[in-house]
């Protein structure tokens, strides 16, 4: 506990959420993976999801971009919106939506094309430049802001999955950075990752969170410590405990909290 | 004693051996104590070993003996078959069995011999069929240098007649026959493109929506009906492609104008892909579901479609595979008889067009050999030269496209 609470984190700012989750609960099949969630993310922070395994945390961030959509058999109940709209109401595209809240995932998935394509993959499918010159910009800008342009500017037709794990997962960054998203969703981001290649991504996920809203799934506690600003802990498809991230990790409220943060079950 | 008793008498001494061997085992084994030892079967397996091994070595060395023995005379070569042989033989298996029986003691590394027994038989197996397809090349290479004695190399690969008939009829002028093989082979091809154009697109659209549009349920009803497809004698094919087909695209051809004959070379080619059309969805569906799902949520959750996702990621990361699938599928095509017999003729017509009739080279081998053979005339031996040409064909593209599977597989490791 002592490691934990010397920490800093950063200043919480009171600020409007931009998604909020009500009563949101997902089936798979038969089975009940979430139960009555909860949750409201402030926009411009880093919300940090905690809890052991299969308890629903990629579930509910699964829910956030409507990527269950795509599971056979999978059910969301309840009420999401984004910007105060619902974002399961019968309009809305997802495919849309997708662009709006960019997804990064648990194991490095560069396309098997060139390191360029990866990045251009998103901005050609939504046509979002006129043209080759636009789309160059948009891949180093990309790039760039995923700290990854220093290590690949010379070999951008090289292909993406020749790059180290923790390269791939930058690339993975900006790929998702291109479609010039407005909330990005990690999921466990850096468990794949030494500890250098995920002190780098913590790194730019804190310079990215200036511009965008992060919601990161981590099974590391000192992570949710270090960088996020609010931490959500789930257990057995329920939200336990949710605030501050300092007052979470110092001061939990629930027993449940306090066993799983201090190591007690997992 | 005649061959299959001595086998079947050997047999029984073994399955004795096995069941005498499992007992002393048995016998033998402290059954107070529980740990790891081997088990009595395993004694029972090595005793048989040993009563089978060394007798079906002498039976193997019999027959090549059998070969030379004739020299001997008949009379006593008729001795040494009858008496000498299976009496040596019998008298070794039992040989065997008794020496084995007395040497089981729990100490005894039975499992080593077990593993060596099972390892000999794996390579024969293997070493056996390696060995017929070399001696299949070797027959073909044997028949196909005396037929280039008779007719030159350049006349064979050049020429553009082909009407091997004609040697026949000596009394006939120009008796030789033409063997130009170039129209057998521009038919291969021409039935062979009309098939892959039916095949490749229609096998590789039901492998993707298979693999990424279908429900589990359909896909559990629906992949083994296409596989059924796979398991119909492609002699219904042929007369499916002769009867139905080919009448159909005449009828058809003559309402709008066209002059169609009923032997087609795209009656046959259409009929021939729809017989390849489970062979290339089948390996096509294999080698999409080995796209990990990775790919398709990076893809889906950069907000891209689904059918985005397919022509943009599943099938380019799946190409090299594809290929490969298509390359075999080609191969098949080339090498498939019964369905062109039947449907294509035998006229060895030098066209392009997909409306007359042309012929193969599977379908002239047949021509060639059906009826009354002498089997030094140039007409068999042209035979064998044109299955070694097909053979080399179908060899090099299997192996191109097992190297392009392959380098496949790879990429994901
Ligand atoms: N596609 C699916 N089909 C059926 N059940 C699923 C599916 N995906 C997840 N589940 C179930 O839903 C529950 C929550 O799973 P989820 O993946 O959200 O857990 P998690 O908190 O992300 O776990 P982890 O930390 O191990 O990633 C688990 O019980 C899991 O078995
Ligand atoms: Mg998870």
């Amino acid at each position: 506990m002592q490691m934990l609470a010397d920490v800093t984190t950063p200043e919480i700012e009171d600020v409007e959420a931009i998604i909020s989750a009500k009563d949101v609960s997902v089936f798979y099949g038969d089975k009940q993976a979430l139960n009555n969630v909860n949750l409201d993310i402030p926009a411009n922070q880093i919300t940090s999801l905690i809890g052991p395994s299969g308890c629903g945390k990629s579930t509910f961030l699964r829910c956030l971009n409507r990527m269950n959509d795509t599971v056979f058999g999978c059910r969301v109940e309840g009420n999401i919106t984004l910007d105060g709209q619902d974002i399961y109401a019968p309009e809305v595209d997802e495919v849309l939506l997708r662009a709006r809240v960019g997804m990064v995932f648990q194991k490095p998935n560069p396309f098997p094309k060139s390191i360029y394509d990866n990045v251009a993959y998103g901005p050609r499918i939504h046509g979002l430049t006129r043209d080759k010159d636009e789309l160059d910009e948009v891949v180093l800008t990309s790039l760039e802001k995923a700290g990854l342009l220093k290590e690949v500017k010379d070999r951008l037709n090289a292909t993406g999955t020749g790059l180290s794990g923790g390269q791939q997962q930058r690339l993975c960054i900006a790929r998702a950075l291109a479609v010039q998203p407005d909330i990005i969703l990690m999921d466990e981001p850096c468990s794949a990752l030494d500890p250098i290649a995920t002190a780098r991504i913590e790194e730019l996920i804190e310079e990215l969170r200036e511009n965008y809203t992060i919601i990161i799934v981590t099974h590391s506690m000192q992570q949710a410590a270090r960088i996020s600003q609010k931490t959500a802990f789930f257990h057995m498809g329920e939200i336990v405990e949710v605030g501050d991230t300092e007052q979470l990790f110092t001061n939990p409220r629930d027993d449940r909290t306090q066993g799983y943060i201090t190591g007690r079950f997992g | 004693m005649s061959f299959l008793p001595l086998v079947l008498v050997l047999l029984a001494m073994c399955t004795f051996g096995y069941w005498y061997g499992s007992r002393r085992a048995m016998a033998q084994t402290d059954s107070s104590v529980r740990r790891v030892a081997v088990r009595p079967h395993q004694f029972g397996l090595y005793v048989a070993i040993w009563g089978l091994v060394p007798p079906v070595f002498l039976i193997v060395l019999w027959g090549l003996f059998q070969e030379f023995g004739s020299s001997l005379g008949p009379a006593l070569f008729d001795q040494i078959r009858t008496i000498v042989f299976p009496v040596v033989t019998l008298l070794v298996a039992a040989g065997g069995l008794y020496v084995s029986i007395q040497k089981i003691n729990p100490a005894l590394k039975v499992r080593k011999t077990i593993e060596t027994a099972v390892y000999g038989v794996l390579i024969l197996a293997s070493t056996l069929s390696v060995l017929t397809t070399v001696g299949i090349v070797f027959s073909l290479l044997f028949e196909t240098i005396q037929f280039f004695d008779k007719v030159p190399l350049s006349e064979f690969f050049l020429g553009l007649e082909w009407s091997p008939q004609t040697a026949l009829r000596a009394d006939q002028v120009g008796s030789s026959g033409a063997f130009g093989a170039i129209p057998l082979f521009a038919g291969t091809m021409l039935i062979t493109l009309i098939a892959m154009m039916v095949a490749v697109p229609l096998g590789l659209f039901s492998a993707v929506y298979m693999t990424e549009y279908a429900t589990d349920r359909f896909r559990a009803i629906v992949k083994p009906i296409l596989e059924i497809l796979a398991g119909i004698p492609t002699v219904v094919y042929g007369f499916f492609a002769a009867l139905t087909v080919g009448v159909f695209f005449r009828d058809v051809g003559s309402a709008i104008g066209l002059d169609v004959v009923s032997e087609s070379a795209l009656a046959a080619g259409v009929v021939m892909g729809m017989m390849i059309i489970p062979f290339i969805s089948s390996l096509s569906d294999d080698i999409i579901m080995a796209v990990p799902q990775s790919l398709r949520d990076g893809s889906y959750g950069l907000g891209a479609t689904r059918s985005e996702t397919v022509m943009k990621v599943i099938l380019p990361a799946a190409l090299p595979g594809i290929v490969g699938a298509v390359l075999l599928a080609v191969s098949r095509a080339i090498g498939e008889t019964m369905i062109v017999v039947m449907a294509a003729g035998f006229a060895a017509n030098l066209t392009a067009n997909p409306l007359e009739a042309v012929t193969t080279v599977t379908v002239q081998i047949v021509g060639l050999l059906v009826g009354d053979q002498e089997f030094d005339s140039a007409k068999t031996l042209a035979a064998f030269a044109l299955a070694l040409v097909l053979f080399v064909i179908t060899l090099s593209l299997n192996v191109i496209a097992l190297i392009v599977v392959r380098k496949y597989r790879e990429k994901y490791d």
